[in-house]
């Protein structure tokens, strides 16, 4: 029995997503006692996965998997389930991993919950806990099949360091051809992903105009953050789909995210709700946004972004 | 082209989110449904097709009586006849194995589902479903182009896309950016009148085993009240995001 976890690599190296799961991973095979196997493809130094807590790391080398075939590494993941002799399997919420967790679930014919925000709540039966109704809840949902497969939601665990055996192990998965040619990546260079970003910075019809998006761009260049936006800004035109954050849009799991011009329509707030802190900006002091904010400030943006970016400045200048 | 979409009927966005006072249940007091969202981008699309290049949509739901309006909203939309299978939704994976038995026996180009639904958030039907057929699939599509049986289609991944080429039969699970959000399709009185006179056809389950089940519902936490920073006190500001959040 084990525990198996896919500590994806972007460019050879370790995501944050990939270090939750491993460390989520840990945890709950000490719960079980048993030991946490992680496997990956193609990464530079499999060995990180050790310090936290893979007791056995499997490592695959194979230029067939350079670009992420869902279908390829779920069987994959598969090939490994049976060998460790798997009873969970967790994967995380990045593109790649929502991707590739129900293609897994079909072909192990594995029960999966999504979502997954902590540890099981109880193992006999195995319940876990998972955000539904897009975040305006949470479910407690019951896996009753052999193999289990979680889905970690993003920043929803964190991150540990701590000490497993670090046994690596190479493996050669038998892979038969899926069909699915990948012809070109497109990434926005230089650019952080609101995947990726600890802090994100949104705007809303507030600023007036995409004109105005400086202000955005430049408070969130201070803070090495990613730009978003709210819906009506997109359906608007002024900013493109993909900064799109709320129920409907990208999700946003950061540790900061800043709404500036942001009303905080209910879907726009569910969208960002898995968000740890929350700052509004508005110049309405009803604005719904507050009540579900930590740190408000009631004041027109065009005055106050302008000096927060300032004073950020000054602040990283004398913290660096 | 033969296409099957299938859709989900859940509360309307704005709806407040309670449960029974067991806490066992979805609470349906006072709710309205709606096609999910993320549907309706993929029904547009599977319209868009039809016009452009000729074929067939079946909708589909795996539900109750009470999702028709939904199934008859799609069919006003432009969908050529609908299926419904009796059975409340219990899990992924169960309504996955519904309309794989459905797509065995009429084979289909192109199935369409939305990424996942707004309700149970899941996001596992489409994965699920294209693998029991053992056919190629899409998560989290933004783009699409058919050309003869090969599509060519953009995938969402974090921080960009990426440019897939696959076969049919093919599930897609769409999104926005799939259909842009002025081109969806709102159903006019025409429509609403020849929706009433398509064939809805109404299956039983197959008997299937659930591998998950809900065991309960709850809300978050109240968030503590908001913490307002004068307009002028920006310093203070920077000061408790660094000191007391942590996260500066």
């Amino acid at each position: 029995m084990s525990v198996l976890v896919f500590a994806e690599v972007s460019e050879g190296k370790f995501k944050k997503n990939a270090l939750e799961v491993v460390s989520y991973g840990k945890k709950l095979a000490e719960q079980l006692g048993t030991q946490l196997t992680a496997f990956t493809i193609n990464a530079e130094t499999p060995s990180e996965l050790a310090s936290y807590g893979a007791d056995k790391i499997v490592t695959i080398t194979n230029g067939a998997l350079t670009s992420f075939d869902a279908k390829a590494i779920a069987a994959v993941a598969s090939q490994i389930a049976q060998k460790e002799n798997t009873k969970v399997i967790i994967i995380d919420s990045s593109a790649n991993g929502a991707y590739l967790a129900p293609i897994i679930s079909g072909k192990l014919a594995a029960g999966f919950a999504s979502n997954v925000v902590e540890l099981p709540i109880s193992m006999e039966p195995f319940v876990v806990k998972r955000k539904a109704f897009s975040n305006k809840a949470f479910q407690h949902t019951e896996i009753s099949t052999d193999i289990k497969i979680i889905g970690l939601a993003k920043n929803a665990f964190g991150v540990f360091e701590t000490v497993g055996k670090g046994q690596e192990e190479d493996f050669s998965p038998e892979l038969t051809s899926t069909g699915l040619t990948s012809v070109s990546i497109q990434k926005a260079s230089g650019k952080i992903s609101i995947a990726d970003a600890e802090i994100v910075v949104s705007g809303g019809r507030g600023l007036k105009g995409p004109e105005n998006w400086g202000l955005i761009e430049d408070l969130a260049a201070v803070l090495n953050a990613a730009t978003a936006c709210s819906k009506p800004v997109s359906d608007l035109g002024w900013r493109p789909h993909n900064e799109h954050v709320g129920q409907t849009g990208k999700p946003v799991a950061s540790n900061l995210y800043i709404a500036i011009g942001v009303s905080g329509a209910i879907q726009h707030v569910a969208g960002i709700n898995a968000s740890k802190v929350k700052v509004v900006i508005n110049t309405d002091p009803e604005a719904p946004f507050f009540k579900v904010a930590d740190y408000g400030i009631v004041g027109d943006a065009f005055e106050v972004v302008p000096k927060l970016i300032q004073k950020l400045q000054q602040f990283k200048s004398q913290n660096s | 082209m033969k296409i099957l979409v299938c859709i989900s009927h859940v509360p309307d966005t704005t709806s407040k989110i309670n449960f029974t006072a067991d806490n066992a249940a979805f609470d349906t007091n006072g709710v309205q449904y709606i096609i999910n969202p993320y549907d309706e981008f993929v029904l547009a699309k599977a319209m868009h097709l039809k016009e452009e290049l000729g074929a067939s949509i079946t909708v589909l739901n795996v539900g109750t009586a009470e999702t028709e309006p939904s199934l008859r909203k799609a069919m006003a939309i432009g969908a050529d006849d609908a299926i419904r299978i009796n059975a409340t939704p219990t899990d992924g994976f169960f309504v996955a194995q519904q309309i794989a038995e459905i797509a065995r026996t009429n084979t289909y180009d192109l199935i369409f589902a939305g990424r996942e639904s707004i309700d149970y958030n899941g996001g596992m039907v489409p994965g699920v479903l294209a693998t029991l057929l053992d056919c190629n699939f899409i998560n989290a599509c933004v783009g699409l182009e058919i050309e003869n049986t090969t599509a060519t289609a953009q995938r969402e991944i974090d921080g960009g896309s990426e440019t897939l080429q696959a076969k049919f039969p093919l599930v897609i699970a769409g999104q926005k950016g799939l259909t842009e959000e002025k081109d969806l399709r709102i159903p006019n009185m025409r429509g609403i009148m020849m929706a009433r006179k398509k064939p809805l056809a109404v299956l039983e389950p197959i008997a299937t085993e659930n591998k998950t089940g809900s065991k309960g519902f709850e809300k978050p936490e109240e968030n503590a009240a908001c913490k307002m920073v004068a307009a002028d006190n920006i310093d203070g500001l920077i000061d408790l995001l660094h000191n007391e959040a942590k996260v500066i």
